[in-house]
């Protein structure tokens, strides 16, 4: 029914079929005060409901519109590859992680990072808001950070620890490729660095939701923010949730707004995920956890794992990079490449 | 916040009365509905149900605080900067000070290694004056296996404190700071923790111990989905306790040997198994720590101890206890605490 697309109220549409408007065209081609004869509302009711037909028939090419070069909301393939092609991406750290994401965490889409206690998705989320503030003559963003802590696992020492060795490294980098004395000093703080981050500490899967509302209102008063990092988004929606059915529908509805935050402010979103065991194949396996319909939300997913003694991840599912899994290792200063002697990327 | 009343959250009254009409009270009523849900439910239209749960959103959403803020806040109001020192250098100095507040730190280890004594020094460095670098609070020790022992714990005091403990009647006071609950079966322990929160409020308690976490679940349930979901709420109880007053929960665990068909690897990893399939032997001789993967999700630090030598080795992640970075801990002041007989 085409009706049942307006974005009404139950009642209101009823009286719409009721009085015998099947569809959007004939609501279209009907006055305001005809209408409010017709169904018994208000006059400015019934311009709203006729706002909302024009609207909705404008994205449907069966309504005699010939002119479709301009469909509402649509952007062509070739714009989009220009955007594509120029945006620039927040750095890991490490280069070899760095390489098979195709130069780091894309901004506009969400990218998912799950793995075994330990592993380091902490201090991948940690790197990842130190890192999106390196300044645009040092090849980042400089841009700030949103941190939503979710299990009470953001230590600030640590952000110290890893905002101090950036800035180190960012001033080596200069030596190496300034040579005039005063561009070598870096201007930044690790305190600024700090200052940058807004955090926010969710205890319960109500506030999760709701902060994830609140974020569109917080990014328009905070237009510079160009990462959100959700630490992890697993924990609140594992205790205790005993209807399944209902923990889909608000996990698809929360990747929706986050999907859509990504692509409007152009940002990037991690999300952290933990993993749990599943029987396939005759076997328990690891998987990330929040089940199968959570795995398609994301735009890619990265799965981190031990090699050995390594650390490794490996891409998952991502609709432009290959799959392939790279070494990385978590140090005093972060996340840097790893030691060890076979460090090829394996594509697998 | 998620069971404050949409009555009281300032609304226009007119949608205010729509949602106590449908029967959504409280702010998680109306969040765990999709907004299409809501649209249907109260029979309003799509714009008002998105203003409404924007403002609701934000009423019920958590402060912002930078992590600038964070750190000054704890550098100035708290003691060491929001951490407990354990007196044993390394450690210190890899956990940034000492065990954290406002997290639940897990010691994991097999029989004998020295975990309920480590938690012993731990309570005493708790009650102990802060000019001497403790914590100055009282400390509630649940003792599951009955192993706490009050004349080792002031043995303790004397060999590593003498100054406060032979003064005439300290070691009563520090002593007396420490309360030890014992409960006998999990339904106990879920009621003492109800209790718990109360004296957290009202009294001076500074540290929770618990030892042992595993000696608490395993006994009780045979199936092993059950477990997971007793488990789950206690660790989201034990957790906030620990976030709500910003003190140091210690919980130690258990290890158990690694059954053969334990799942290790995702399934993109079953490729490569073939070669690790000789590594299979040694599966029976390793060690992974007790209570499962959830459990593993939710402690924020996990410190394994592991006897090399006679060198105690304390590393900070990692389920299995390969393949992460370890501490060489020079144990100072420690060998009054290990003795020989380990």
């Amino acid at each position: 029914m085409e009706v049942g697309m307006l974005p009404i109220s139950a009642s209101k549409r009823g009286k719409l079929l009721a009085a015998g408007y099947t569809s959007l065209h004939s609501i279209s081609r009907a006055s305001a005060s005809q209408l409010a004869t017709d169904i018994e509302v208000s006059q400015d009711e019934a311009c709203e409901i006729l706002k909302y037909a024009s609207q909705t028939s404008a994205l449907d090419p069966s309504i005699g519109n010939s002119n479709t070069s301009n469909l509402y909301g649509g952007q062509t393939a070739w714009t989009m590859l220009n955007e594509e092609k120029f945006s620039t991406r927040i750095t890991t750290s490490c280069v070899d992680l760095d390489n098979i994401l195709g130069g780091g965490i894309t901004c506009k889409e969400v990218t998912e990072l799950g793995g075994v206690p330990g592993i380091g998705k902490t201090q991948i989320g940690i790197q990842l808001a130190v890192n999106v503030q390196i300044p645009l003559e040092y090849g980042g963003l400089g841009g700030k950070a949103i941190y939503i802590d979710t299990e009470g696992s953001f230590m600030v020492e640590r952000v110290l620890q890893i905002a101090e060795a950036c800035i180190e490294d960012m001033s080596e980098y200069s030596n190496h490729f300034h040579n005039n004395v005063q561009d070598c000093e870096v201007k930044m703080h690790p305190n600024s660095i700090l200052e940058n981050i807004f955090c926010f500490r969710v205890c319960s899967y109500t506030e999760q939701i709701a902060l994830v509302n609140y974020l569109d209102k917080f990014i328009e008063e905070h237009k510079d923010v160009k990462m959100i990092i959700i630490d992890s988004v697993t924990f609140h929606f594992r205790q205790d949730f005993e209807d399944m059915a209902l923990r889909t529908r608000l996990l698809n509805e929360m990747a929706l707004k986050l999907m859509k935050l990504a692509r409007k402010f152009c940002l990037a979103v991690v999300l952290l995920n933990q993993v749990t065991t599943k029987y396939i194949e005759g076997s328990y396996q690891l998987t990330l956890a929040l089940g199968d319909s959570w795995s398609h939300s994301c735009t890619n997913r990265i799965i981190l794992f031990w090699n050995g003694d390594e650390r490794h991840a490996y891409i998952d599912k991502s609709p432009s990079l290959k799959s392939a899994s790279a070494a990385y290792s978590v140090t005093t200063r972060g996340i840097r490449n790893s030691n060890s002697s076979c460090k090829r990327i394996k594509i697998v | 916040m998620a069971n404050k009343l949409i009555k009281q959250m300032g609304l226009p009254n007119s949608i205010a009365n729509i949602f106590t009409a449908r029967n959504i009270i409280t702010a998680k009523d109306a969040l765990s509905l999709t907004e299409f849900e809501l649209m249907e439910q109260l029979d309003v239209g799509m714009a008002e149900v998105k203003s409404a749960m924007a403002h609701i959103s934000e009423v019920v959403c958590p402060p912002c605080q930078t992590a600038l803020l964070l750190m000054e806040q704890r550098v100035r109001d708290e003691r060491s900067a929001g951490h407990l020192p354990t007196r044993l250098r390394g450690l210190d100095e890899a956990l940034c000070g000492g065990l954290p507040f406002g997290v639940v730190t897990e010691l994991v280890g097999p029989a004998g290694i020295g975990k309920t004594q480590f938690c012993l020094k731990l309570s005493l460095l708790a009650s102990l004056p802060a000019n001497c670098g403790g914590l100055d609070g009282r400390v509630i020790y649940i003792d599951v296996e009955s192993k706490f022992s009050s004349r080792r714990l002031i043995q303790i005091g004397i060999e590593n404190f003498p100054e406060i403990f032979l003064k005439k009647g300290m070691a009563q006071e520090m002593a007396g700071r420490i309360v030890i609950l014992r409960p006998t079966s999990l339904s106990e322990f879920t009621e003492s923790l109800h209790h718990v929160q109360v004296s957290l409020l009202q009294k001076q308690v500074k540290l929770l111990i618990i030892d042992s976490m595993a000696a608490l679940v395993l006994g009780e349930h045979d199936c092993g989905a059950s477990r997971q979901q007793v488990l789950g709420w206690h660790v989201s109880f034990i957790k906030s306790l620990a976030e709500f007053s910003r003190i140091p929960i210690v919980v130690t665990n258990q290890v158990r040997s690694q059954t053969g068909d334990e799942p290790l690897t995702f399934s993109f990893q079953a490729r490569s198994h073939s070669i690790k399939k000789e590594d299979r032997a040694s599966y029976d001789s390793h060690l992974v720590a007790a209570l499962g993967i959830n459990w593993a999700h939710a402690v924020t630090i996990r410190l394994v101890l592991e006897a090399r030598s006679g060198l105690v080795l304390l590393d900070d992640d990692g389920i299995e206890m390969k393949g992460s970075e370890i501490n060489t801990i020079h144990c100072q002041g420690q060998k009054a605490l290990f003795n020989s007989e380990w």
